[in-house]
């Protein structure tokens, strides 16, 4: 499926979302609340079939916290971008898409072990990399006076 | 006879107990800081809880204080073996944010290091691979044959491992003027090396044994945990990223990708031999065409990213790497994240060993090919 047909595609299927037809690939916005009904979507039906998440990203966009996923579909060979915020930026919390891809159990994990976003009905959520009580890193209000170094 | 009878229900029971044991993080066949919680019954695996964060550097974090080329630096510490690609994701990255493209030149000889260094990622392994097994000729054969490669690395790169060669908008230094002769010479030795891998390991009986129907991991998990690369492309997922989203040179030469559908450890252990013969066709196609011209092009001073968010897909040794970069406009990136094909591939590892004995986890884990700073980052 080529990007504009995708971009139509989404749009109808989706009326709720935003739709963009982005730098690369297409990008499509969610509210929260709704992203594990749209992931599930996404994967299943025959049109999207987006079957591989290739990568997630929780990114801090300072006023709110976000996460993007990757996706490809095997089948058809098309790439798209799915992006959820969250406007509470103390306790992010997010609807988990493991379930829907295994491999977001672990990328889930690393999220919340260096963002802090937690994952509603995530089977197994616990740190990843660091150890309990660190902090969380890469938000951008992280401050560690002992282990970095301003420039 | 009632005594004998005893023992053996003593034993029974022992051997139905379930217990937990730590593999690593310093156990050898996990090359690195890598701990397994592995639950036993008798020697049967039921469970592999991977530990990671042993050797978390935080790189991602890093990114976020320095400029794009600094970064380079950076991607070689992650998967050290595919060094070339790691920079190579980053230089387009920012290549493509910019709208920057660069002339052939560059391209082939990008392309002929990677293949240059997924041969030696694929020796070493497989060197390693036979040494996990306890066959510990392979070890001798496969570092003779890589160290070759490094040594032409450290002509025209200056380093063996950490090359940071691909910068954003070229390469760092031209190639050596010995770059060619040595690169063909090499590929005419190798070709007739490469034969002996096969005759020394492939065949072995108790290598079969050993790697014949273990570890299946299906074409549906495979897609499902993310598992790409040579142990991707053994479950029959067609996950090539050189063919289906061709980069650099890759559009320019002909090659095949291998693909393997019989979804266990020997089927992974055939797909990176013959992909070695693939690289080899690669490089052949390419070396003798390197058009002539600069080997950099003219960049700014400071690179600004547009405002924007971009990612990036190589195929590495061991699978697809990715680089997301979000930009806010500044000269330093906004985040950075880096998706490494070993962090998704280990965590296959539990569905792939469940009911496998022991020492069969040592060769699953193995054909998987992880690199642990690449997992931990």
């Amino acid at each position: 499926m080529t990007n504009e047909q995708l971009i139509s595609q989404l749009t109808e299927r989706f009326p709720g979302a935003i739709v963009v037809p982005g730098k690369q690939y297409v990008e499509m916005t969610v509210e929260a609340g709704s992203l594990h009904g749209i992931a599930a979507i996404l994967k299943e039906e025959h049109d999207f079939a987006f079957d591989f998440l290739i990568c997630l990203t929780g990114v801090d966009y300072a006023e709110n916290m976000a996460v993007v996923y990757h996706l490809e579909s095997i089948l058809h060979r098309h790439m798209m971008v799915l992006k959820v915020r969250t406007d509470d930026r103390v306790n992010p919390a997010l609807d988990t898409v493991s379930d829907v891809w295994i491999t977001a159990k672990y990328h889930e994990r690393e999220a919340y072990d260096l963002l802090g976003i937690i994952f509603n009905n995530h089977t197994d959520l616990r740190r990843l990399f660091l150890e309990d009580g660190w902090g969380f890193p890469l938000r951008k209000d992280y401050v560690d006076e002992v282990r970095i170094v301003e420039r | 006879m009632s005594e004998i009878r005893e023992v053996i229900v003593k034993t029974d029971r022992l051997a139905t107990d379930k217990y937990q044991v730590n593999m690593g993080p310093q156990h050898p066949s996990t090359h690195g800081v890598l701990r397994l919680l592995v639950t036993l019954e008798g020697e049967k695996v039921l469970n592999v809880q991977p530990h990671t964060g042993y050797i978390h550097s935080g790189i991602e974090k890093m990114c976020e204080a320095i400029t794009y080329p600094q970064i380079i630096h950076l991607t070689d510490r992650m998967d050290y073996l595919s060094a070339h690609m790691n920079n190579e994701a980053v230089a387009l990255c920012v290549e493509n944010a910019l709208q920057v493209e660069v002339p052939d030149r560059i391209k082939y000889i990008r392309t002929i290091m990677d293949e240059l260094s997924r041969l030696a990622s694929h020796q070493l392994w497989w060197c390693v691979f036979g040494m996990d097994l306890g066959a510990l000729t392979t070890f001798f054969y496969g570092l003779r044959d890589r160290e070759l490669i490094l040594d032409i690395f450290e002509e025209t790169c200056g380093a063996r491992m950490t090359v940071s060669y691909n910068t954003p908008g070229g390469l760092m230094f031209d190639i050596h003027p010995n770059f060619q002769k040595r690169v063909k010479d090499y590929i005419k030795y190798f070709k007739k090396k490469l034969p002996e891998y096969d005759e020394l390991l492939s065949g072995n009986v108790i290598l079969r044994e050993r790697t014949d129907g273990v570890g299946y991991l299906s074409l549906k998990e495979a897609i499902d945990f993310g598992v790409t690369g040579p142990s991707g492309r053994a479950s029959g997922f067609s996950c090539d990223v050189r063919k289906h989203l061709p980069y650099s040179a890759y559009p320019f030469v002909k090659f095949d990708e291998i693909l393997d559908h019989r979804c266990d450890t020997f089927a992974r252990y055939e797909v990176r031999i013959k992909e070695m013969y693939e690289s080899i066709s690669i490089i052949e196609q390419l070396i003798d065409n390197i058009p002539e011209g600069d080997y950099a092009v003219k960049m700014k001073g400071v690179l600004k990213l547009p405002e924007g968010e971009f990612y990036q897909r190589v195929e590495s040794a061991r699978g697809e790497f990715g680089v997301f970069i979000v930009s806010d406009g500044k000269k330093n990136p906004y985040r950075v994240k880096f998706r490494s094909p070993g962090f998704s591939n280990l965590f296959a590892l539990n569905s792939m060993s469940k009911g496998h004995k022991i020492a069969d986890l040592v060769a699953i884990m193995s054909t998987l090919d992880l690199i642990i700073p690449d997992i931990d980052r």
